[in-house]
C-alpha cells in the first residue's frame, strides 16, 4: 500500500482516538473507540502483521467494545454515570502541554534508536525444530511459551476477579439479563444462521495458527462471539457459574499448558518439548487454549451473576 | 521529515507516540470511568503501534514483537475487563455491600 | 532451573484446583502451604552454593526467557513463602467454610494463588517483558483482593496499577527498539551504545514502577487500599505485593542499566526514600484507626527500601559496606514481610474482639488477648529496628553502610524514622496495657488464629538472632554494581 494510504491511514486513526477520547457523548466515545480499532487493525493489515490485525480487531476492537457498551448499559441502569467536569482553561493548557511534552520525548526517543537486526534471524533458524510453519506461533508458544503460559493465567484471574463482585445472594447464579427475541425475527435467524459459521471459522483459525496466521487467541475469541451470538438472539441463556463442567472448560486449557511445562520439568528441561513430538504437542495445547480463552472471555463479558442461582 | 514519514515503520512509531500522547491527556483530564478505561486502551495500542513501527525490517514486523503484542493485547482487555466490571458494581451499591468486611 | 518453574508454576495449578474444587478449595491451603515453604527453603539452600538458572524451554537469550535467583530473590521468596503460607492458614479463619460456597470462601483462593505465583515469578524473572505479564497478574489478584474490603479504594489503586503498567510496558517498548533483547544481562552489554532512548525508557519504567511501589509522592492510593481490606488482604498487600515492583526497579538499575546512571538519578531515589521514611511516619503518628497507622507505617518503611541506592549504588560509596547495604536492603525487605504481615492479622484479630478499629477500642486488650498482643508487640520491636529482631539487622546495617561511606544525613533519616515507628507503635501498645480491667471480647471465629501472627512475629525475631546465615544469602550473588556503585560499572 502506498504512501497516501499509509498517511490518510494515520490521520484517520489519530482523528478517531481524539474523539474518543475527548468526545461529550460518553457512548458516541465508545462508538469512536470501536472504530478507531478498526483502524488500527488496518495499520497492522498495512505493516504486513495479519496475525495482530485479527487479534486487535477482535480483542482489542471487538470483545473491549462489547465490554465498554456492557460497562456504558450496566452504569446507566445502576444510575452511576458520571457527568464529565470540563476543568478550566489553564488546566487544560497544562495538561496539553504535559501530553505533547511525552510525545514529544517518546517521538525523540524512537527517531534517536541506533537500529539493530532484531530477532527475525534467531526465529527463523530455530523455527524448523518445531516444524511449525508461522513463526509468531513458534514464539507465543515455543520460545516465549512462558509468556504466553502466564498470559493466559491473567485471563482466568481476571475471570476470577470478576466473579469476585458477585453480589453474596447471587453467587453461583447465572449472569446478565435473559434474553426473548421474537422466534421469526430477524435476531433469532442471525443467532441459527451464524454459529456454525463462526464455529467453522474459529476451527480454521486454531489449525491454519501453526503454519499461517491465526492461533488460540484469534480462534477463541470467534467462539466467544458465537456465544454470545447465540444467547443475544435469545436461543441459550447464559449457564449457571456453579456449574463443574463449565469450570472444567475454563482451566483445561491452562492446565494442559502447565501441565505440559511441569511435565518438562520432571523430565528435565521445564516448558520444553521432547525432540520430533514439538508439533503435536504445540497444537494439543493450542486446542486446549482455544476452548478455555472462549469460555473465559465469554464469561468475562457476562460479568458476575446477577440472577440468583 | 517527509523522508522520515515516507518509511512505514517511522510512520506508525511516530502516530504510535501522539496516540500515547492524546491518550495521556484523557486519562489525566477525564473523570469518567468509561472514558479513562478508552485512554488506557488507546495508550496501549499506541505503545503496541510504536512497538510494531520500530520493529519493522522491510517486508514486515519482526516476529517477536508480533507475538509480545498479542500476549499484550489479551493482558490489555482482562485489565479492561476487570476495570469494567469493577465500574459496574461500584456504580451499582456503591462501597457498602450485604455483608460489609471493610475494616475487618 | 525446574525448581524455578515449579515454585511459579505449582501456585498456578493450586489457582486452577481451587477454580474447580468448589466447597472443598479452601482445604488445598493445607498442602500448599507446607510444599510451597518447603520448596522455598529447598531452593535457598540451593542457592546458598551457586545462582540457580537456566534457559526455560532450552532456547537460550535473545530468543528464549532465562530465569534466575540470586541470594535476594532466594531470600525473599522463602521470606514471602512463609509469610504467604501463614496468611492463608489464618485466611481460613474466614475464607474457610466447606459448608457451601460463597462469593467470598470461593474466589478468595484463586486470587491468593495467582498472587503467590506472581510474586514468585517477579522474584526470578531476568527478562522485561516476562516481569511486565507477571506483575500485571499481580496487580489483578491484588486489586481484586483490595476490593474484599473498600471496592472505591480498590478502584483508585486499579487506575493507579493501570497507569503504572503503561509506563512500565512503554518503556520496556523503547529498551527492545534500542538494544533488540529484553534480557537484563543482554542489555547491560548493549545499552551503552543506544544511551539516550534507554535512558527514556528506563525513566519511564521507573515511574511506573514507583507509583506500583506506592513510594513518596505516588503513594496516596495505599493507606485507603490496604487500610480498608480484610487482615488476611491487607497482609498480603503490605508485606507482599509492593516489594515485587520493587524488585524490578533493583534488577533494572542494578543489573541491567549500571554504568549509565547519573548521580542525580541516584540521589533523586535517595531523597524519595527519605522523603517516604519521614513523611509516611509523621502521618502514621496522626492516625486515629489502627489498621491506618499500619498502612501509613508501610509507606514510611517502603522508603528504606530506596536508601539502597544512594547507599550501594552511588559511586563515591564504594566502601566494604556497598556490600552490607544490599544485606540491609535483603533484610529489611524480609524482615518487613513478615513483621507487616504479623502486624495486619494481629491488628485484625484486635478489631474483630474488640468491635471497634479505633485506637481507644484497644483498652486493656493485653490482658483478654495475651498471645496477640504479644505477637503485635514482637512484629513492633522488628518495625521500629529494636534488637534482636530482623528489622535491627536490617537498620543496624544501613547505619552502618550510611556513615562508612558519609552520607551521614541518611543516618539521621533511619534513626529518626526509628524514633518515630516507635512512637507510632507504642500509642497502640500503651493502649492495650491501659487499664486494669479485662475488657468482654467478642470470640474469635477459631482458637488458634493468634498462632498466625505469633509464628510471623516469631519469624521476624529469628531473622535477627539467626542473622548470619541469611545474611551470607542476600549477599550471594549479588551484582557488581551493588558492590562497586551503579556508576563505576564499567559500561
Amino acid at each position: 500500500m502506498s504512501l497516501a494510504f499509509d498517511l490518510a491511514l494515520c490521520a484517520l486513526i489519530l482523528g478517531a482516538a481524539g474523539l474518543a477520547v475527548a468526545g461529550r457523548n460518553l457512548f458516541g466515545s465508545v462508538v469512536f473507540y470501536i472504530v478507531y480499532g478498526v483502524l488500527i487493525a488496518l495499520a497492522w493489515v498495512s505493516l504486513g502483521a495479519a496475525d495482530v490485525a485479527l487479534a486487535e480487531a477482535a480483542i482489542g476492537a471487538g470483545v473491549t467494545g462489547v465490554l465498554l457498551i456492557g460497562a456504558w448499559q450496566g452504569m446507566k441502569d445502576a444510575g452511576g454515570l458520571e457527568a464529565e467536569i470540563t476543568k478550566s482553561l489553564p488546566v487544560r493548557v497544562l495538561a496539553g502541554l504535559g501530553a505533547a511534552a511525552l510525545g514529544a520525548l517518546i517521538g525523540f526517543a524512537v527517531l534517536s534508536l541506533p537500529g539493530h537486526d532484531g530477532l527475525t534471524g534467531p526465529v527463523a533458524e530455530n523455527q524448523p525444530a518445531l516444524d511449525l510453519g508461522n513463526p509468531v506461533t513458534a514464539v507465543l508458544l515455543s520460545f516465549r511459551a512462558y509468556d504466553t503460559l502466564l498470559e493466559t493465567l491473567v485471563l482466568t484471574a481476571a475471570l476470577a476477579a470478576v466473579w469476585s463482585l458477585t453480589p453474596a445472594r447471587f453467587w453461583g447464579g447465572i449472569p446478565g439479563p435473559k434474553h426473548t427475541t421474537r422466534p421469526d425475527g430477524v435476531m433469532a435467524s442471525f443467532g441459527r444462521l451464524l454459529p456454525p459459521l463462526g464455529v467453522l471459522v474459529a476451527v480454521y483459525l486454531v489449525w491454519a495458527g501453526a503454519d499461517q496466521p491465526g492461533g488460540a487467541f484469534q480462534a477463541g475469541t470467534v467462539l466467544a462471539a458465537v456465544w454470545i451470538l447465540i444467547v443475544l438472539a435469545g436461543l441459550r441463556d447464559e449457564p449457571r457459574l456453579s456449574s463443574l463442567i463449565l469450570r472444567l472448560i475454563v482451566i483445561a486449557g491452562p492446565l494442559v499448558f502447565l501441565g505440559a511445562g511441569l511435565a518438562g520439568a520432571l523430565a528435565g528441561l521445564a516448558l520444553g518439548y521432547p525432540e520430533g513430538h514439538a508439533r503435536t504437542l504445540i497444537l494439543i495445547i493450542e486446542y486446549a487454549l482455544t476452548l478455555s480463552i472462549a469460555a473465559t472471555l465469554a464469561l468475562l463479558i457476562a460479568g458476575p451473576a446477577r440472577r440468583a442461582p | 521529515m517527509m523522508e522520515l514519514l515516507a518509511e512505514r515503520g517511522s510512520l506508525f512509531a511516530l502516530t504510535g507516540a501522539a496516540l500515547i500522547a492524546l491518550g495521556f491527556y484523557g486519562f489525566i483530564m477525564r473523570r469518567a470511568l468509561i472514558r479513562r478505561l478508552i485512554a488506557f486502551n488507546v495508550i496501549g495500542s499506541g505503545i503496541f503501534l510504536l512497538f510494531g513501527g520500530t520493529g519493522y525490517f522491510g517486508g514486515g514486523v519482526d516476529p517477536v514483537p508480533r507475538a509480545l503484542i498479542i500476549t499484550g493485547i489479551v493482558v490489555a482487555l482482562a485489565l479492561t475487563a476487570f476495570a469494567a466490571a469493577l465500574a459496574v458494581r461500584l456504580a451499582r451499591s456503591g462501597d457498602d455491600d450485604e455483608n460489609p468486611e471493610a475494616g475487618r | 532451573m525446574n525448581l524455578l518453574f515449579a515454585l511459579v508454576a505449582l501456585p498456578l495449578l493450586f489457582m486452577l484446583a481451587s477454580l474447580v474444587a468448589g466447597r472443598h478449595g479452601p482445604r488445598l491451603i493445607w498442602l500448599a502451604a507446607p510444599l510451597m515453604t518447603g520448596l522455598a527453603v529447598w531452593l535457598a539452600m540451593a542457592v546458598h552454593t551457586a545462582p540457580e538458572g537456566g534457559a526455560l524451554g532450552g532456547w537460550p537469550v535473545p530468543l528464549g526467557i532465562m530465569l534466575e535467583a540470586d541470594g535476594l530473590a532466594a531470600a525473599l521468596m522463602l521470606a514471602s513463602a512463609i509469610t504467604a503460607a501463614i496468611t492463608g492458614l489464618f485466611a481460613l479463619g474466614s475464607y474457610g467454610t466447606t459448608r457451601a460456597e460463597t462469593t467470598r470462601s470461593y474466589t478468595f483462593w484463586p486470587l491468593f494463588y495467582g498472587l503467590w505465583a506472581a510474586v514468585n515469578a517477579v522474584l526470578v524473572s531476568r527478562d522485561l517483558f516476562n516481569l511486565y505479564v507477571a506483575i500485571e497478574l499481580l496487580s489483578i489478584c491484588a486489586v481484586a483482593l483490595a476490593a474484599f474490603g473498600s471496592r472505591k479504594a480498590a478502584m483508585d489503586y486499579l487506575m493507579i496499577a493501570l497507569a503504572g503498567s503503561l509506563a512500565y510496558l512503554l518503556g520496556v517498548v523503547l529498551i527492545f527498539a534500542a538494544v533488540g533483547t529484553l534480557d537484563l544481562s543482554l542489555i547491560a552489554e548493549r545499552a551503552p551504545e543506544a544511551r539516550t532512548s534507554v535512558l527514556i525508557g528506563a525513566a519511564l519504567i521507573s515511574a511506573g514502577l514507583i507509583a506500583k511501589t506506592a513510594l513518596f509522592p505516588l503513594h496516596g492510593w495505599l493507606p485507603p487500599a490496604h487500610g480498608a481490606a480484610p487482615p488476611a488482604v491487607s497482609a498480603l498487600l503490605s508485606a507482599l505485593v509492593v516489594k515485587a515492583s520493587f524488585v524490578i526497579l533493583l534488577r533494572v538499575w542494578f543489573e541491567a542499566l549500571p554504568g549509565l546512571t547519573q548521580p542525580a538519578i541516584i540521589t533523586g531515589f535517595g531523597v524519595l526514600g527519605a522523603a517516604a521514611i519521614l513523611y509516611g511516619s509523621a502521618l502514621a503518628l496522626r492516625q486515629e484507626g489502627l489498621k491506618a497507622l499500619i498502612a501509613y507505617s508501610t509507606v514510611a518503611q517502603l522508603g528504606y527500601l530506596f536508601l539502597v541506592f544512594p547507599l550501594a549504588g552511588g559511586g563515591e560509596a564504594i566502601t566494604p559496606w556497598a556490600a552490607g547495604a544490599w544485606g540491609a536492603m535483603g533484610f529489611h525487605a524480609s524482615a518487613h514481610m513478615l513483621a507487616k504481615a504479623g502486624l495486619f492479622l494481629a491488628a485484625g484479630l484486635m478489631i474483630h474482639a474488640s468491635g471497634n478499629g479505633r485506637m481507644d477500642g484497644l483498652t486493656g486488650l493485653a490482658r483478654a488477648m495475651p498471645v496477640t498482643t504479644f505477637a503485635f508487640a514482637l512484629c513492633a520491636v522488628s518495625l521500629m529496628g529494636l534488637p534482636p529482631s530482623g528489622g535491627f539487622m536490617a537498620k543496624y546495617l544501613m547505619l552502618i553502610s550510611s556513615l562508612a561511606s558519609g552520607q551521614w544525613p541518611y543516618a539521621l533519616v533511619i534513626i529518626a524514622g526509628g524514633l518515630m515507628a516507635a512512637a507510632y507503635l507504642f500509642r497502640p501498645l500503651a493502649r492495650m496495657f491501659a487499664g486494669t480491667e479485662t475488657p468482654a471480647i467478642t470470640p474469635l471465629p477459631h482458637n488458634w488464629l493468634p498462632l498466625a501472627p505469633l509464628a510471623l512475629a516469631i519469624a521476624a525475631m529469628a531473622l535477627g538472632l539467626l542473622s548470619a546465615a541469611p545474611y551470607e544469602l542476600m549477599v550471594s550473588g549479588l551484582p557488581e554494581a551493588g558492590e562497586a556503585g551503579l556508576e563505576e560499572v564499567e559500561p
